[in-house]
């Protein structure tokens, strides 16, 4: 065995979970598929006290398409997604995005909402998810209440949810019949932990119209709504990666060069992406 | 401890575990399964791959107790599996395997290519392979073997 030791509390419903997380010594964690936590806790770069086990809680297992909002229960793996099971209400692209992560060993175990609540730079979701405009479904001891992942999402591994606070799930608005969306992830190899990510979405009939840089060293950068727009009502013409650079110095972000590069690229090929064929 | 009941190989399973076993030791040091492997113990390297509730999962980054209620298959419950026995026959004929500390995982991930997806082309299955590592054979028989069963399979 390789953590150090830890409490593990199963939880077979969310009312349990919540005053299971209320109610820990010291630092708990909730875990899921805990693809992302375990290599963390094996390599003991993460040391909980406790962990609360909530894969029982049918609760977070809930999927809709209702008046052009899809809602994934926090506990839906990647494979779901990937496999369709979850209604295609982003023209594909949750099933791409679901696709490229890690292996599909990992997609089998691996959830949504824990990807979101590790909120490890590198992973897809919060990227993908911020580009989409998702908010976030978050039952406390008290209230549920609800969050746009731009508010939720603080920085590298942290985000806005409270120690008895437990993810339900994500709102995601349908894409219209014309939206378009672009993603790119640079990584080294398949399934490795990406070195940038560029995500576009844009729906005219709705007026959205998002870039988002993910891989960072901090939460997913929402970039200057002006670049959007622009593509939005130009198109992809000349957003190469010089242009995606202006776009990155414009947000006030800096990066080594060799960084600001693959985001440079990232972006383009992203947005380049959202208009091919 | 915590206590589980979990189904391995078709058996059903009372035991109390460590809350930090993964299922990776539990199979190996308490069932005495040591057909599945240890590599990298992250998640990364894939040779302790086994069948969770149906579908490959890694063994090393699941604990036993958040198995509680699975069906666990390990490599040591395919003896009379027809896709394993085609794929053994296969990494056999290929060279699939050299040191064959790989080969557990390998085969899990084998064979959920040829059953899940009968139409790969061998850029699909090299994708679907990225995540077990071997460092003996460099691939190619492994892809071949793979690619071999697919085409048997499809008759």
């Amino acid at each position: 065995m390789k953590p150090a030791k830890f409490d593990l509390e199963k939880s077979t419903d969310l009312g349990e979970a919540i005053s299971a997380l209320g109610q820990a010594d010291g630092f708990a964690k909730i875990v899921a598929g805990g693809q992302s936590l375990v290599p963390m806790m094996n390599l003991r770069l993460a040391q909980p006290d406790s962990l609360v086990d909530i894969r029982a809680l049918h609760d977070l297992k809930r999927i809709s398409l209702d008046n052009g909002q899809l809602y994934v229960g926090a506990l839906t793996t990647h494979a779901m997604i990937e496999d369709g099971l979850v209604p295609d209400a982003t023209q594909g692209m949750m099933q791409r995005v679901a696709r490229q992560i890690a292996y599909r060993a990992v997609r089998n175990r691996g959830t949504i909402g824990g990807s979101v609540a590790h909120a490890d730079p590198a992973a897809d979701w919060p990227t993908a998810l911020l580009a989409l405009g998702a908010v976030a479904v978050i039952q406390g001891a008290n209230a549920e209440r609800t969050m746009p992942l731009g508010d939720f999402q603080i920085g590298a591994f942290t985000v806005a949810l409270e120690p008895d606070e437990v993810i339900l799930g994500f709102s995601i608005p349908e894409l219209s019949a014309d939206a378009r969306w672009g993603y790119y992830k640079v990584c080294r190899k398949p399934g490795e932990f990406a070195d940038s990510i560029g995500a576009l979405v844009i729906d005219p009939a709705r007026s959205f119209a998002r870039l988002v840089l993910g891989a960072t060293d901090g939460a997913p950068l929402l970039l200057p709504p002006s670049a959007a727009d622009k593509i939005a009502s130009s198109g992809a013409d000349g957003f190469d990666i010089a242009a995606a650079r202006a776009v990155i110095a414009e947000a006030g972000a800096t990066f080594e060069e060799y960084e600001t590069q693959i985001h440079g690229a990232a972006l383009s090929r992203a947005v380049q992406g959202a208009f091919a064929a | 401890m915590t206590q589980i009941t979990i189904t391995i190989n078709g058996e059903r399973i009372s035991a109390e575990v460590e809350p930090r076993t993964s299922l990776a030791d539990f199979l190996r040091d308490d069932q005495r399964l040591t057909g599945t492997h240890l590599g990298c113990e992250h998640g990364v390297c894939g040779a302790c791959t086994v069948m969770v509730d149906g579908v490959p999962q890694r063994s090393c980054i699941a604990f036993a107790a958040t198995c509680d209620g699975s069906e666990i298959r390990t490599i040591e419950d395919f003896d009379d599996d027809d896709v394993m026995g085609d794929l053994r026959d296969a990494f056999t004929a290929h060279h699939g395997l050299q040191c064959g500390y790989c080969t557990p995982g390998m085969l899990a991930t084998a064979r959920d290519i040829v059953t899940r997806l009968p139409d790969a082309d061998e850029k699909r299955i090299r994708l679907e392979l990225s995540g077990n590592l071997c460092r003996c054979t460099g691939y190619v028989g492994i892809v071949n073997a793979i690619k071999a069963v697919l085409a048997k399979r499809k008759g």
